[in-house]
């Protein structure tokens, strides 16, 4: 069984050789001949303004946080479904063992549903969507006919 | 010296030299990739001991969803290498200390440690295999797999309620 | 170690990385000509027979492309980025069961590089370290751009992943076993598990869309909003890798999905065939025979998967991210662990009644 993984460690190695000999070749191949404006970091065009220091919304931390939690109890999950439909224990058990794990998984995910529940109540799990705003203009449309295809073509 | 072993001292080696350059290193997402390959060589060790599972478990927990939820915090604390604050000699002091009484204790209970000897005769290597290991969890373990779904679930509620915003922030 | 299984190990290897490349190199020439076919028009046909030396062309591009580093980007991790992104993708060849089994001279290889007994856990974990090619790559760069479109990608990609390893779980109460050699074993003849995991079926294969960042789901390369997402600054080889990771994620998840649910080198009759071929051929060069036809049969079902994903990134628009994130969290996790349920209702209820009724 070790020397399986072995093989593993010999995938991941030959992995990295071919990713060094295929940079390393095109490090001798291409031309180089840097300058400012190619340095410059990309900002469709402009100068660019400061690092990229920029604050992102929170939400994609808690979207991690709750990740992880779901992934522990998939991680569960994986050992009970394997010994889930075991036949030699459901003969031994004279079939009450199916039913004993699925009840007893059945707790675990209920548990689990609940927490997802929660964090769905308290609308944790809406995305932020920027309110639409309606500019007002005076023109000869009546804003009512405007109200009327945002009603129709608006997305939901 | 046969080749498990060596291969062992091998692992070690770069285990620890990985742990080192967590703390080191002055890049933390530096830190966070030696963190990964110090997880990787821990499952390493995990296959020398034939506990396969526990190894696939280490990757994707550790490597794969915690070490996100790290780097995603060093994305949002932004700490590049130009601002970060000087130390001083106080919170400097403090460190050793702490980290020295921790040092001891960690000692003191790895001297009082026993090992528990095993008969290599009636010794099952298979234990760490899945089935096994689905076997003994969800029959003698039971109780503390169900209590295992509760501490996730305050878990979840702690995320939530972390995630409380201020009326009004602007984000992207 | 015995030195002549070390090499036909070695030389597997060898083979399965050749293997996935050229058919990821094919991939971006099919992916030109499906997107030409759709659009009605040619695609490429200029470099050989019906644009065929067409990647060779772009393989010798990205190698002459000058290539810089931005001033302000971090050295080493802009180049780790897209190595990590290269390497995690081609790892997850090293399980997958191309075939069952080649005899020569009494020895058995099995057409597989590692067959292990937790295969699938080891898929799922070379799928959860994907992330790391593109966040690092985006943090790297330290671009406005890359660093959205890195955060959009992993937690785009976090979020389909549990939904995907849920309806995994299904096809596991089913099999009792994480080996994928295995779990194709089981699948023998038309014994497929799609007939039982419709929807865990479809939750896998838009959980898949999503961990390749596919078209609908590629917001963080989404051009309107984000230039070139996560790659914004990357050019040349490095540009390279990153494109074609995503190549190879579509081959290895193509293959995944004719594993897990269409049964790999399985085909109805083929025991016919078998019998028919070892009769005819004598048993070693009928069984290899036979094994040959079983992985054409293989690369057939995973060649119409890459197809797949080629003909709806050409006919769906892209998603908005609160309707990503909705459909992952809201839709898809529900729908999982109710796949779940019900799977272990049908193991417990239905399989002891049709096995009655087949004795």
């Amino acid at each position: 069984m070790i020397s399986d993984f072995g093989y593993i460690l010999l995938f991941i190695i030959s992995g990295l050789v071919l990713l060094g000999v295929m940079l390393l070749v095109a490090k001798f191949l291409r031309p180089d001949n840097p300058n400012e404006e190619k340095l410059s970091t990309y900002e469709s065009g402009e100068d660019p303004m400061g690092n990229a220091q920029i604050q992102f919304n929170i939400r994609f931390y808690i979207v991690a946080l709750i990740f992880v939690l779901f992934e522990v109890e998939l991680l569960f999950l994986f050992p009970w479904a394997v010994v889930f439909g075991n036949e030699e224990l459901i003969a031994q058990t004279n079939g009450a063992w199916g039913w004993f794990a699925m009840a007893e998984m059945t707790v675990f995910i209920g548990i689990l549903i609940l927490g997802l529940a929660y964090a769905w109540a308290k609308g944790y799990l809406d995305w932020v969507r920027p309110k639409q705003q309606i500019p007002e203009i005076k023109s000869p449309v009546p804003a009512d006919m405007y109200k009327q295809v945002n009603d129709r073509y608006g997305s939901k | 010296m046969n080749s498990t072993v060596s291969f062992f001292y091998f692992l070690s080696f770069l285990t620890i030299l990985s742990a080192v350059m967590v703390v080191v290193s002055r890049n933390p997402i530096h830190s966070v990739l030696y963190l990964i390959l110090a997880f990787f060589t821990l499952s390493g060790h995990y296959i020398l001991l034939n506990a396969q599972f526990l190894a696939a478990v280490n990757i994707i927990v550790y490597a794969g969803a915690i070490m996100v939820l790290f780097l995603f915090v060093i994305m949002f604390l932004n700490m590049k290498q130009d601002n970060e604050e000087a130390k001083t000699n106080i919170a400097k002091i403090a460190a050793t200390i702490v980290g020295g009484t921790v040092f001891v204790i960690l000692f003191g209970a790895y001297r009082k440690s026993a090992i528990p000897a095993f008969n290599p005769e009636n010794f099952d290597s298979q234990v760490g295999m899945i089935e096994n290991l689905g076997h003994i969890l969800f029959r003698e373990y039971l109780l503390p797999f169900e209590l295992a779904s509760i501490l996730l679930l305050v878990a979840m509620v702690g995320a939530v309620m972390l995630g409380k915003r201020e009326i009004g922030e602007r984000h992207f | 170690m015995d030195l002549t299984e070390f090499l036909v190990k070695t030389a597997t290897i060898f083979v399965v990385f050749v293997l996935t490349l050229v058919i990821a190199m094919y991939s971006t020439w099919a992916e030109r000509k499906v997107a030409g076919f759709i659009q009605d028009r040619m695609g490429p046909n200029r470099a050989g027979w019906g644009g065929l030396l067409q990647p060779l062309a772009d393989a010798g591009k990205m190698f002459f492309k000058e290539d810089f580093i931005p001033a302000l980007a971090n050295k080493w991790l802009f180049i780790a980025g897209p190595s990590l992104a290269m390497l995690t993708a081609l790892l997850a060849s090293a399980v997958i069961p191309f075939g069952s089994t080649f005899r020569i001279n009494g020895h058995e290889i099995v057409l597989q590089g590692v067959e292990s007994n937790i295969g699938i856990l080891y898929v799922f974990g070379v799928v959860a370290l994907g992330v790391y090619g593109i966040m690092v790559g985006g943090w790297a760069s330290n671009n406005k751009f890359s660093l959205l479109g890195a955060i959009r990608a992993a937690s785009q990609n976090i979020s389909y992943e549990v939904a995907m390893g849920l309806s995994l779980i299904a096809i596991l109460m089913m099999s009792s076993s994480l080996s994928l050699g295995e779990i194709v074993a089981q699948q023998h003849g038309m014994n497929w598990n799609i007939f039982y995991q419709p929807l865990g079926f479809l939750i896998f294969i838009t959980c898949s869309f999503a961990e390749c960042n596919r078209v609908p789901f590629d917001l963080p390369e989404c051009e309107t909003e984000l230039v070139g997402g996560y790659h914004t600054e990357y050019g040349s080889m490095k540009l390279g890798f990153y494109l074609f990771a995503e190549y190879i994620n579509m081959f290895i998840s193509s293959a995944i999905i004719s594993v897990l649910y269409f049964g790999g080198y399985n085909y109805p009759g083929m025991d016919w065939v078998y019998s028919q071929l070892t009769s005819a051929l004598g048993s070693e060069t009928g069984h290899n025979i036979a094994t040959l036809i079983g992985t054409a049969v293989f690369f057939g079902k995973a060649l119409f998967f890459i197809f797949f994903y080629m003909w709806v990134r050409w006919t769906i628009p892209r998603f908005r991210y609160d309707q990503l994130m909705n459909l992952g969290w809201k839709k898809l996790i529900p729908l999982a662990i109710f796949n779940i349920i019900i799977t272990g209702a049908a193991v417990l209820f239905l399989k002891p009644v049709i096995t009655a009724w087949l004795n």
